[in-house]
């Protein structure tokens, strides 16, 4: 009895030895050992990074589920989900799970992207990290807005439209850009096409690739420590495992709040689109669009003579490009100092953003 | 004398062989993104050909109401105004292109999309439309409501 036991963990710690021979997997552990993440009063903002990436995770084995059913098409494509959350076993769950953890995962980059601007983490040398961030961000609402259309419904089909037709209205490219996009004029079973193009093949390799270099960049640079933590005693824990313990316990709360939302409020379908039928009155696209598509309902027609949505378009832009090249405008935080001005802009961008998604869903006209 | 004439030759000929190889690699990056960037962007659409369509039966509408209906590859609107006269446009909103609908407790067409207003002449009168709808002409023929396209 013994023996044999004994035997077992030779053989284990043989087969292990095996493969740390072959892939150093020692080294690799030793290292993440003595890897440090920052801790301190901010240390709760480091997380939301893991979690898009768990959610990332989520929505490529869903998404690679979702493949083996669904038809695109504008014939094909709305029966087939109807198929996937009706005839197929467990269906609904995987479908609200795409559809939920899309919305979460959104929901979880942009309290990424705000947490690392509010602590000013932009600040140097951690621009590239910043700028890939910015990239994984766009490709993030991108994947949305693409995925969003897949099932071709009426709300999807609209927002499509209008999504489609915004890329039109920035001067210059803008038609040549809508057209690309939509495969035509007009959005049709060419514009599901190319979005199932991007949506499944296009937009997760870019991502991934994207990923890869942020990970990269932020495992070279190491977690930024807020400006006001320099100087003190700098309170660190080990990635391996204290930060990985905490990582898992929050992705497993995150899966766990997923269920729950998908087992009460499985996602809906809505009704097919019908390119020839007007318009549903409170139609809005997701939420992390309102807030462009609520702002657009208060412009005027024409602001200074020109169309009213290119000055808002134009602003938007002009207002994500404030948000890309923040690292190189706030010269204070590079220095290392505070700058209180980039966090008065960055608290307007949220409250914005937060008055006129409310305003969406509270008082749509 | 000799020694830097070679050099100077060599020059020569270590710039040539980079404008040849920087032009190479152009013309091969234009080789492939020309065709690709064609290939891309979608051939022009068919123009609809049609000029007229039957767009409702007479019957079909009580006056102050309204239809969306299909003219070539775009919706249009027909109305049937609270006099009983028919009125017809294009259905597709000058804002940001949803399809519009009729509203008959205001009298007018509505965009629900972005809360944009046009009057029963097809004017834009209130909220982000910049332009007024475009109007058809409408042709009573028997029982039936024929939209035309003007021009």
């Amino acid at each position: 009895m013994r023996l044999s036991s004994s035997g077992e963990a030779n053989a284990r710690t043989g087969l292990v030895a095996w493969f740390d021979e072959r892939l150093g997997l020692s080294g690799a552990i030793d290292f993440l050992r003595h890897k440090a993440v920052p801790g301190g009063a901010h240390a709760v903002w480091y997380y939301f990074g893991g979690v898009s990436l768990f959610l990332f995770g989520v929505q490529v084995a869903t998404g690679l589920l979702l493949l083996f059913y669904y038809k695109p098409g504008t014939e094909t494509a709305y029966k087939s989900v109807q198929f996937i959350v009706t005839g197929v076993p467990f269906g609904w769950l995987i479908r609200s799970l795409h559809a939920w953890s899309a919305n979460l995962m959104v929901f979880a980059v942009f309290v990424h992207m705000f947490s690392v601007y509010f602590l000013k983490a932009y600040r140097p040398p951690r621009e590239l990290t910043w700028l890939t961030g910015m990239a994984l961000l766009a490709l993030t609402l991108t994947f949305g807005f693409s995925g969003y259309l897949l099932p071709w419904n009426e709300l999807a089909f609209f927002a499509t439209k209008v999504g489609t037709d915004i890329t039109a209205v920035v001067p210059v490219i803008g038609t040549g850009v809508a057209r690309l996009l939509r495969g035509g004029d007009d959005v049709s079973e060419a514009t599901l096409t190319r979005f199932f193009g991007f949506h499944v093949a296009i937009l997760p390799a870019a991502f991934t690739a994207m990923l890869l270099v942020h990970l990269f960049l932020v495992q070279r640079h190491g977690m930024s420590e807020s400006i006001g933590q320099k100087g003190e005693e700098p309170k660190a824990m080990p990635f391996y495992p204290g930060f990985i313990i905490r990582d898992a316990i929050l992705w497993l709360g995150v899966l766990g709040v997923l269920l729950v939302l998908c087992t009460f409020l499985p996602w809906e379908l809505g009704i097919q689109a019908d390119p020839f039928a007007s318009a549903p009155a409170g139609i809005r696209p997701e939420w992390y669009f309102a807030f462009v598509s609520q702002s657009l309902k208060y412009l005027p027609a024409k602001i200074l003579g020109i169309d009213g949505e290119v000055v808002g378009i134009c602003a938007f832009l002009a207002g994500a490009g404030f948000l890309v090249l923040v690292p190189f405008l706030d010269r204070r935080a590079a220095r290392g100092e505070r700058s209180p001005l980039f966090t008065v802009i960055g608290a307007a961008i949220v409250v914005y953003a937060v008055v006129m998604v409310t305003l969406a869903y509270v008082k749509p006209y | 004398m000799g020694s830097r004439g070679e050099e100077v030759k060599s020059i020569g000929r270590r710039r040539l062989l980079d404008v040849l190889l920087s032009g190479g690699v152009i013309a091969f990056l234009g080789a492939v993104f020309y065709p690709v960037t064609r290939y891309l962007t979608p051939p022009p659409g068919r123009e609809p050909a049609a000029s007229s369509v039957t767009a409702a039966g007479v019957g079909e509408l009580k006056p102050n109401s309204g239809k969306v209906f299909r003219f070539g590859s775009k919706p249009g609107i027909l109305v049937r105004l609270p006099s009983g006269e028919w009125r017809a446009f294009s259905a597709v909103c000058t804002h940001l292109q949803c399809t519009v609908q009729y509203r008959a407790d205001l009298e007018r067409i509505w965009c629900p999309c972005h809360n944009g207003h046009f009057d029963l002449t097809g004017k834009n009168v209130s909220g982000p439309p910049p332009k007024p709808l475009e109007a058809f002409d409408v042709v009573v023929k028997g029982d039936e409501v024929v939209v035309v396209r003007r021009g």
